[in-house]
């Protein structure tokens, strides 16, 4: 990772990167909701509805991907102060508030032909509100550090401590008596009671929206480099 | 009740989101990248 500490460097591989990513995730996204929408079967007791799946569970779990990814770059910022770090926290942010915020959404959808109501205040769904509004206060705390100069140990802080949240949506489920449904998949085990008709387009949905969510966050990091070149040109302009 | 009022209002909102904020990002890159590119090959 040190490696990538110089941004000159990280950027020679991200140039290219961002394109792949991008070109590639849109594509395999395309195919895996027309596979999800006109391909896959209904699921016997819950019918059409559960075509939902193929948008609502890619946008939970890189939910979830994004704060721990910003908990990583977050503690190799306090224990390394690697240069991208804030950067990297900075650019996972926005994309992870968006999936958030679809995955609350599309749940919500969901539920309503599926249980019968749009919301109920179970441990999943309040767990995942938790993380949409702890992602808001992170852009918040991010976009204040920054504009008073300061390096971002606050906001890295907050990413790492915002970290316990995650195990308390994944065991939700377990703890408490919920009304959404167990866990389905467990990649620890290599299981699944999923058919393979519904799990491969879910994997192809979440492949491609992971990549794409790769190019945006390295598209975002590109900007906040380039803005801060400039910051650091006009400075010596004007000095 | 028929779910695909649901299903399409759920593929709407995830692909609108996802297409706009990718082409907000891109469009900022876009643009900062054009500035200090311009600024550093200003004398």
């Amino acid at each position: 990772m040190h490696v990538y500490a110089n941004p000159a460097r990280f950027l020679k591989i991200a140039r290219p990167l961002t394109a792949w990513l991008g070109w590639t995730g849109a594509a395999l996204i395309a195919a895996a909701l027309a596979w999800g929408l006109f391909l896959a079967p209904p699921e016997r007791l819950q019918g059409e509805s559960v075509r939902i799946l193929y948008v609502h569970v890619p946008a939970a779990w890189l939910a979830m991907a994004g704060w721990s990814g910003i908990a990583v770059v977050s503690l190799m910022q306090l224990v390394w102060r690697h240069p991208l770090a804030a950067v990297a926290a900075r650019a996972i942010a926005g994309p992870g508030c968006l999936f958030t915020a679809i995955c609350l959404a599309t749940g919500s959808l969901w539920g309503r032909p599926a249980w019968g109501t749009w919301w109920e205040w179970d441990g999943r769904m309040t767990s995942m509100l938790v993380l949409f509004f702890l992602y808001v206060g992170f852009i918040a705390l991010a976009g204040a550090e920054k504009e008073k100069g300061g390096e971002g140990r606050l906001t890295a802080l907050f990413g790492l401590v915002g970290a316990a949240n995650l195990p308390v949506i994944h065991y939700s489920v377990t703890w408490w008596n919920t009304l959404h449904q167990g866990q389905s998949i467990d990649f620890i085990r290599g299981r699944s009671s999923i058919d393979a008709s519904m799990l491969w387009p879910l994997l192809a949905s979440a492949l491609g929206f992971s990549l794409l969510f790769g190019a945006i966050v390295l598209m975002r990091m590109r900007a906040e480099l380039a803005r801060n070149k400039v910051e650091a040109r006009l400075r010596r302009m004007a000095s | 009740m028929n779910p695909w009022p649901f299903i399409v209002a759920a593929y709407a909102l995830s692909v609108a989101g996802t297409l706009a904020l990718t082409l907000w990002s891109w469009n900022a890159m876009r643009r900062a990248e054009a500035e200090a590119d311009a600024l550093s090959s200003r004398p």
